[in-house]
C-alpha cells in the first residue's frame, strides 16, 4: 500500500510520519525533497511518502502521484491565513488523473493550539463537502500530543480493506 | 574504427562485456520499473548499472530524459536494500549535473548521513555534497560539522573530502568548519588525519603566513599518519621554494628530520623533496641520497624502482652526489625487474666515467631486446646526453644505436634513435659519414614513412657535401623504385640536391630524374619534371632558389592568399612577397634534456602562433587594409610581476604599420576596469593612428587593447623607436565576492615601462639550408661591408649570441655554434626585411683583445642593407 502525506509547509507532515512509524515525536527540519518510510499498522504495511510542503517543492508532488492508494492531507488548523492556499493546492491535487482512485484523509492538525479551527470549520474552508466521487474523511489530530492519529488510521485501514 | 571493433566482437560470439550493445532509449524504458511496487532490488540494480555504464561511456542524456530517470530513481529510496541504496548514491553523483531539480533527494540523503546505518553515512555525505549549492550548503552546515568530527572514520573522511571539493564553490562557508577539521586532524585514524590536513591546507593555501603557522604547529606536535607526513613534506618544500627560504630554515630541518621517520613512504618523500630542491649543496644532498641508496637494496621492488628513478633524475643535475651510489646501481643492473635495471644503467651512464661507457653499453645490449619500448626510449635519451658529454665516444654509441635500429620496435622508439643519430651527426662532423651510412641502411627496410622522408631530407642536405656523394645515390634511388608515394617524392627531392651541388654527378642524376618522370604518382612526376627543368638550366641562382632553399612562406598563409587571389582575379601576377612568412619554430631544444623531473612534452606545431594572430587582427575593422602580417614579436612584459595590473605587449609588424597588442590582466578582485587603452608617446616620428580599447577588464580575465602606429615613410632608416606607455582606464569598484560593480567609476591611469621597437622587429627569420647558394643567388649588387670592434665582448660565443638577438635573423649552417678553441668564426644570418626584401649577413669574427667583426650584408634592395649596417654601428 502506498500513502502520500501532503500539505503546506509547517503543517506537521514529517512529525506525523515519524509519530506513525516509531511512535515518538522527533525534531524535524523543513523537508527539502521527501522522506519515505515503511509503516506497519494492524498487520498492514504501508509505504508512506512525506513530501516537502515548501512552495518550491510543491511542483514535484506530482512526480510521486502514480500508484497511490491514499492521500493524507495535513492542515495546520491554527493557520487561518493560509487556509485558502491550502485549499487551492488540495483542489489542484485532486484534479490529477493519477489520484482519481485515491482515498483522502484530512488531518486537521495542531488541535492543541488555542486558536485552532474545528474540523468542521476546516472541512468547510477546504470545500470538502462539495467533493464528488471521492471517499474522504476529516479527523482532528495533534501530532505532538499523539491524539486523533489512531482513529484516523483506523478509518483509513478499514476503507482500504473494504475497497479491496 | 569503433564500428570495426563492434563487428569483431559480434563475430567472436558472446563478448565478454554484457553492456556492450546497450541502447540508451531501451535502458530508459526499462527504468520505468522503478515506479512499480513492490520494488525488485535485483532488477533495479541491474538497470542502474546500465545507466551508469552509459553515462561513463559518454552517452549524452537530454535534460528531460535525465530528469525523468532521476525522479524515477528517487522512488528506490523506499527500499532498504543496502546495495540498491548505495547504487542510488552513485547514480545521484553521476546525474547531479545533467538532471534538473536533484535537490529533491536532499532530505533523504540528510537522513541517511545522520542515520544509524554506517554504510550509508559516508556515501550519503558525498552524494549530498554533489547536489548542494552554496545556498543549500548552509542548511546542511550543522550536519557537515558533526560529520567531520564523527568517530566513524569513513564518515569523517567523507565529510572532509567533500568539504575539500566544496571549497572551490563555497569557500566562505567551508572556512567556518576549520575548528572541526582541526579536531579531525588529531584523529587516530591515518586517513582521517590525512584528509583533515588536506582540507586545512586548502583553506589556507592562499595565505602564506597561515600555511607556515600550520606547518609549524604540525611539525612540532607530530602526526600519526604517514600520508599526512608526506603531505606536510610537500607543503613545506613548496613553501620553501616560494619564499626562497634558505636551507637553514626550520622547514628544511623538518624535511630532513623526516629522513629518519619509521615509515618508508615518508622517508622517500623527504629524500625526493630534498633532491629536487634547487640550489642544494652536496652536504645537504648527502643524507637524502644515502637513504635512496639504502632503498636500492630493499627487497621491495617498488622501493628500488622509486629510488633508482629518483636517482636517475638527479644524476643530470648532481652527478657527483649520485656517484656514491654507483656500487648499488651496479647491483641493480641485473635486477630481475627490467624497468629497474634500465633506470640503473641509464643512471650509471650519466654519472659514470668515460671508461665505463663501453662496459655499460655492452651490459645494456644484453637485455635491451627484453624491455619495453618506453624504457628503450629512456636508454636512447641517456645515450644522446652521453654523446654530448663524451663526444669522443660517438663511435661506440653509433654502433650501439645502429644495432638498436635493426631490432624490432615501435615508431616512438625508432624515432628516438633516428633523432639521436641525427643529433650526433650535427654535433660531431667526423661522425657524419658513419651516421649517414647507418641511416641509409635503416631506410632500406623502414616501415615508417615519416622517418624515411626525414632521413631522405637529411641525406639530400648533407650527402652532397661529403667526400664521396655518389655512394648515397644508390640508396636514394632504391627508394624511388621500392617505396610508397610520399617516400618516392622525398627521394626525388634528395636526388635533385645532389644534381644541383655536384657537377660531375649531374649527368647521372638527370638520367635518374628522367626515369622518375615516368612514375605513376602525380606528385613524384611533378617534382621530377620540375627539378629536371631547373637542373638543365645549370644556373647556380636557380638551383639555390628552387632546390636548396625552398619556400619560406607560411603554408596556411599561402593558401589564404591564393584563395584571395582567385576570388579577385587581376592582370597582375600573384605576388609571393604578399604572403606572410613562416615563423621558424624556436626549436633546437631537444639536446638540452631538462635536468630534473619536469617532463616537458614537445610542443605541438600548432597552426603557428603568427597565423593565429593574423586571424585575430584581421577580425578588427581598423586593421583591415594593412596587408599581410609580417612578424609578431615575443610578448614583452611592461609591468613587474605581481603588480595590480599585468600588461604584456606583442608587437605586430606590417609593411607600413605596426600594431601593438597589449594583453592586460587585472589582478584586483575589487575592481572592474573599463575602456582600457594604452596611451603611447613615441620618441621618433612614428605616428599613432588609432587606439582600440578593451571594453571591460574584470578581475583575472585577460583582455586585449590595441594601438595602431604608422611607420615613418620619409625616413625608412628610422627603424628603432622608444614609446613611453601609460595605461588609461575607468575604474569601477566592485564587491570582491559577487563581482557586482558600483554604478559610477572614476578615471585613472597606470604608468607602464617603456616599449622598444628595434631593428629585429622589422626582420623575419628565414632559414636558408644552403647559405652559400643563397649568397650567390642574391648577388653582390647591393653588397656593403664594414668592420667593427666589439670591445666589451670577451668570447666569440658571446659575440655570436649578441648579433643574433640584436638583428633577429636566422643563423644558418649551424654557424651560431662556435667550435671550441678557435680564434675566428664566420656567422651566417638570413632574414627577410619588412616588405619582403631578402637579406643576408655574413659576419667574420676574430678574437683578439675583444672581438673584431667584419660585417658583409647583401640584399635584394639597398635600403635594408643600409639599415642593417647603420643599426649595427
Amino acid at each position: 500500500m502506498r500513502i502520500l502525506i501532503l500539505g503546506l509547509d509547517g503543517a506537521g507532515k514529517t512529525t506525523i510520519l515519524y509519530r506513525l512509524q516509531v511512535g515518538e515525536v522527533v525534531t524535524t527540519i523543513p523537508t527539502i525533497g521527501f522522506n519515505v518510510e515503511t509503516v506497519s499498522y494492524k498487520n498492514l504495511k504501508f509505504q508512506v511518502w512525506d513530501l516537502g510542503g515548501q512552495t518550491s517543492i510543491r511542483p514535484y508532488w506530482r512526480c510521486y502521484y502514480s500508484n497511490t492508494d491514499a492521500v493524507i492531507y495535513v492542515v495546520d488548523s491554527s493557520d487561518r491565513d493560509r487556509m485558502g492556499i491550502s485549499k487551492s493546492e488540495l483542489v489542484a491535487m485532486l484534479e490529477e488523473e493519477e489520484l482519481k482512485k485515491a482515498i483522502l484523509v484530512v488531518f486537521a492538525n495542531k488541535q492543541d493550539m488555542e486558536q485552532a479551527m474545528t474540523p468542521t470549520e476546516v472541512a468547510n474552508a477546504l470545500g470538502l463537502p462539495c467533493l464528488k466521487d471521492r471517499k474522504w474523511q476529516i479527523f482532528k489530530t495533534s501530532a505532538t500530543k499523539g491524539t486523533g492519529l489512531d482513529e484516523a488510521m483506523e478509518w483509513l485501514v478499514e476503507s482500504l480493506k473494504s475497497r479491496q | 574504427m569503433i564500428k570495426k571493433f563492434d563487428k569483431k566482437d559480434e563475430e567472436s560470439g558472446s563478448g565478454s562485456n554484457p553492456f556492450q550493445h546497450l541502447e540508451k532509449s531501451a535502458v530508459l524504458q526499462e527504468a520505468r520499473i522503478f515506479n512499480e511496487t513492490p520494488i525488485n532490488p535485483r532488477r533495479c540494480l541491474h538497470i542502474l548499472t546500465k545507466i551508469i555504464y552509459l553515462l561513463n561511456q559518454g552517452e549524452h542524456f537530454g535534460t528531460t530524459e535525465a530528469t525523468e530517470a532521476f525522479f524515477a530513481m528517487t522512488r528506490l529510496f523506499q527500499s532498504n536494500d543496502q546495495t540498491l541504496r548505495r547504487m542510488c548514491y552513485l547514480t545521484i553523483k553521476e546525474m547531479a549535473n545533467i538532471s534538473e531539480d536533484v535537490i529533491i533527494v536532499t532530505s533523504s540523503l540528510t537522513k541517511d548521513m545522520t542515520g544509524k546505518e554506517d554504510v550509508y553515512r559516508g556515501p550519503a555525505i558525498r552524494a549530498l555534497c554533489r547536489i548542494t549549492d552554496t545556498t543549500m550548503l548552509q542548511a546542511i552546515e550543522r550536519y557537515m560539522k558533526q560529520a567531520i568530527v564523527d568517530k566513524v572514520p569513513s564518515v569523517s573522511s567523507s565529510a572532509l573530502v567533500s568539504s575539500l571539493h566544496m571549497v572551490k564553490m563555497s569557500y566562505d562557508v567551508v572556512k567556518r568548519w576549520v575548528n572541526e577539521a582541526q579536531e579531525a586532524a588529531s584523529s587516530d585514524n591515518i586517513m582521517v588525519q590525512y584528509h583533515a590536513l588536506g582540507l586545512l591546507y586548502h583553506l589556507r593555501k592562499n595565505d602564506r603566513l597561515a600555511v607556515s603557522k600550520m606547518l609549524n604547529k604540525f611539525t612540532k606536535s607530530g602526526l600519526k599518519s604517514p600520508f599526512a607526513y608526506c603531505m606536510l613534506i610537500r607543503i613545506a618544500s613548496k613553501l620553501l621554494e616560494e619564499t626562497d627560504g634558505g636551507h637553514d630554515s626550520p622547514l628544511f630541518d623538518f624535511i630532513e628530520s623526516c629522513l629518519r621517520n619509521k615509515n618508508e613512504m615518508v622517508v622517500y618523500e623527504a629524500a625526493s623533496a630534498i633532491v629536487h630542491m634547487p640550489n642544494c649543496t652536496a652536504r645537504e644532498l648527502a643524507p637524502a641520497v644515502s637513504v635512496l641508496q639504502l632503498f636500492c637494496s630493499s627487497p621491495k621492488a617498488a622501493l628500488r624502482y622509486a629510488a633508482v628513478r629518483t636517482l636517475n633524475k638527479v644524476a643530470m643535475k648532481h652527478p657527483s652526489a649520485v656517484t656514491a651510489c654507483n656500487l648499488d646501481l651496479e647491483n641493480l643492473i641485473t635486477d630481475s625487474n627490467r624497468s629497474i635495471a634500465t633506470l640503473a644503467i641509464t643512471t650509471l651512464l650519466k654519472t659514470g666515467s668515460e671508461s665505463s661507457v663501453d662496459r655499460l653499453m655492452k651490459q645494456i645490449s644484453s637485455f635491451v631486446s627484453e624491455i619495453s619500448d618506453e624504457f628503450k626510449v629512456v636508454v636512447v635519451q641517456a645515450i644522446s646526453s652521453l654523446c654530448q658529454k663524451y663526444p669522443r665516444k660517438h663511435s661506440v654509441m653509433m654502433n650501439f644505436l645502429s644495432n638498436m635500429l635493426r631490432d624490432d620496435g615501435g615508431f616512438e622508439y625508432k624515432r628516438a634513435i633516428v633523432d639521436c643519430i641525427i643529433g650526433i651527426i650535427e654535433e660531431n662532423p667526423e661522425s657524419k659519414e658513419t651516421g649517414l651510412a647507418h641511416l641509409c641502411e635503416f631506410i632500406e627496410d623502414c616501415e615508417h614513412t615519416v622517418l624515411a622522408t626525414k632521413i631522405l631530407h637529411l641525406l639530400g642536405k648533407e650527402g652532397p657535401r661529403t667526400p664521396s656523394p655518389s655512394k648515397y645515390i644508390r640508396f636514394i634511388f632504391n627508394r624511388v623504385v621500392l617505396e610508397s608515394e610520399a617516400v618516392r617524392a622525398a627521394a626525388v627531392s634528395a636526388l635533385a640536391k645532389f644534381g644541383a651541388q655536384n657537377d660531375d654527378l649531374l649527368p647521372s642524376v638527370l638520367v635518374l630524374m628522367q626515369r622518375c618522370m615516368m612514375d605513376s604518382d602525380d606528385e613524384v612526376r611533378d617534382r621530377a619534371t620540375f627539378y629536371m627543368n631547373v637542373l638543365q638550366q645549370k644556373q647556380k641562382a636557380l638551383n639555390a632558389a628552387y632546390i636548396f632553399n625552398g619556400l619560406s612562406v607560411s603554408v596556411p598563409g599561402l593558401e589564404k592568399s591564393l584563395h584571395q587571389y582567385t576570388l579577385d582575379p587581376s592582370e597582375r601576377p600573384f605576388d609571393m612577397k604578399s604572403v606572410p612568412l613562416a615563423t621558424t619554430p624556436i626549436s633546437e631544444q631537444k639536446t638540452d634534456m631538462a635536468p630534473v623531473a619536469t617532463s616537458k612534452m614537445p610542443e605541438k606545431l600548432a597552426p603557428s602562433r603568427q597565423d593565429i594572430y593574423q586571424e585575430q587582427l584581421a577580425a578588427i575593422a581598423e586593421f583591415q587594409g594593412l596587408g599581410p602580417l609580417f612578424k609578431s614579436s615575443e610578448a614583452v612584459q611592461l609591468t613587474e610581476a605581481e603588480t595590480e595590473y599585468v600588461v604584456r605587449c606583442v608587437k605586430h609588424t606590417f609593411s607600413q604599420h605596426m600594431v601593438f597588442q597589449f594583453d592586460c590582466t587585472n589582478t584586483l578582485n575589487d575592481q572592474l576596469l573599463q575602456k582600457v587603452v594604452v596611451h603611447m608617446e613615441p620618441s621618433e616620428s612614428y605616428e599613432v593612428l588609432h587606439y582600440i580599447p578593451a571594453a571591460n577588464l574584470p578581475y583575472s580575465q585577460p583582455g586585449s587593447c590595441y594601438s595602431l602606429v604608422r611607420l615613418p615613410e620619409e625616413d625608412p632608416t628610422a627603424v628603432s623607436c622608444t614609446f613611453s606607455c601609460t595605461m588609461k582606464y575607468l575604474v569601477r569598484d566592485c564587491d570582491p565576492n559577487t563581482g557586482d560593480p558600483d554604478d559610477d567609476g572614476y578615471d585613472d591611469e597606470y604608468v607602464l615601462e617603456d616599449l622598444e621597437v628595434t631593428v629585429a622587429d622589422h626582420i623575419q627569420k628565414v632559414l636558408k639550408p644552403n647559405f652559400g647558394a643563397a649568397w650567390e643567388e642574391v648577388g653582390d649588387e647591393f653588397e656593403k661591408e664594414e668592420t667593427f670592434a666589439l670591445a666589451s665582448v670577451r668570447t666569440l660565443d658571446e659575440a655570436v649570441g649578441n648579433i643574433v638577438s640584436f638583428l633577429g635573423m636566422q643563423p644558418c649552417e649551424r654557424s651560431d655554434k662556435v667550435p671550441e678553441n678557435k680564434n675566428s668564426h664566420v656567422l651566417f644570418l638570413a632574414g627577410v626585411f619588412r616588405g619582403g626584401h631578402d637579406l643576408l649577413v655574413r659576419a667574420r669574427l676574430a678574437l683578439s683583445d675583444g672581438v673584431t667583426m667584419q660585417v658583409t650584408v647583401r640584399g635584394a634592395d639597398e635600403t635594408p642593407v643600409d639599415i642593417i649596417l647603420a643599426s649595427v654601428g
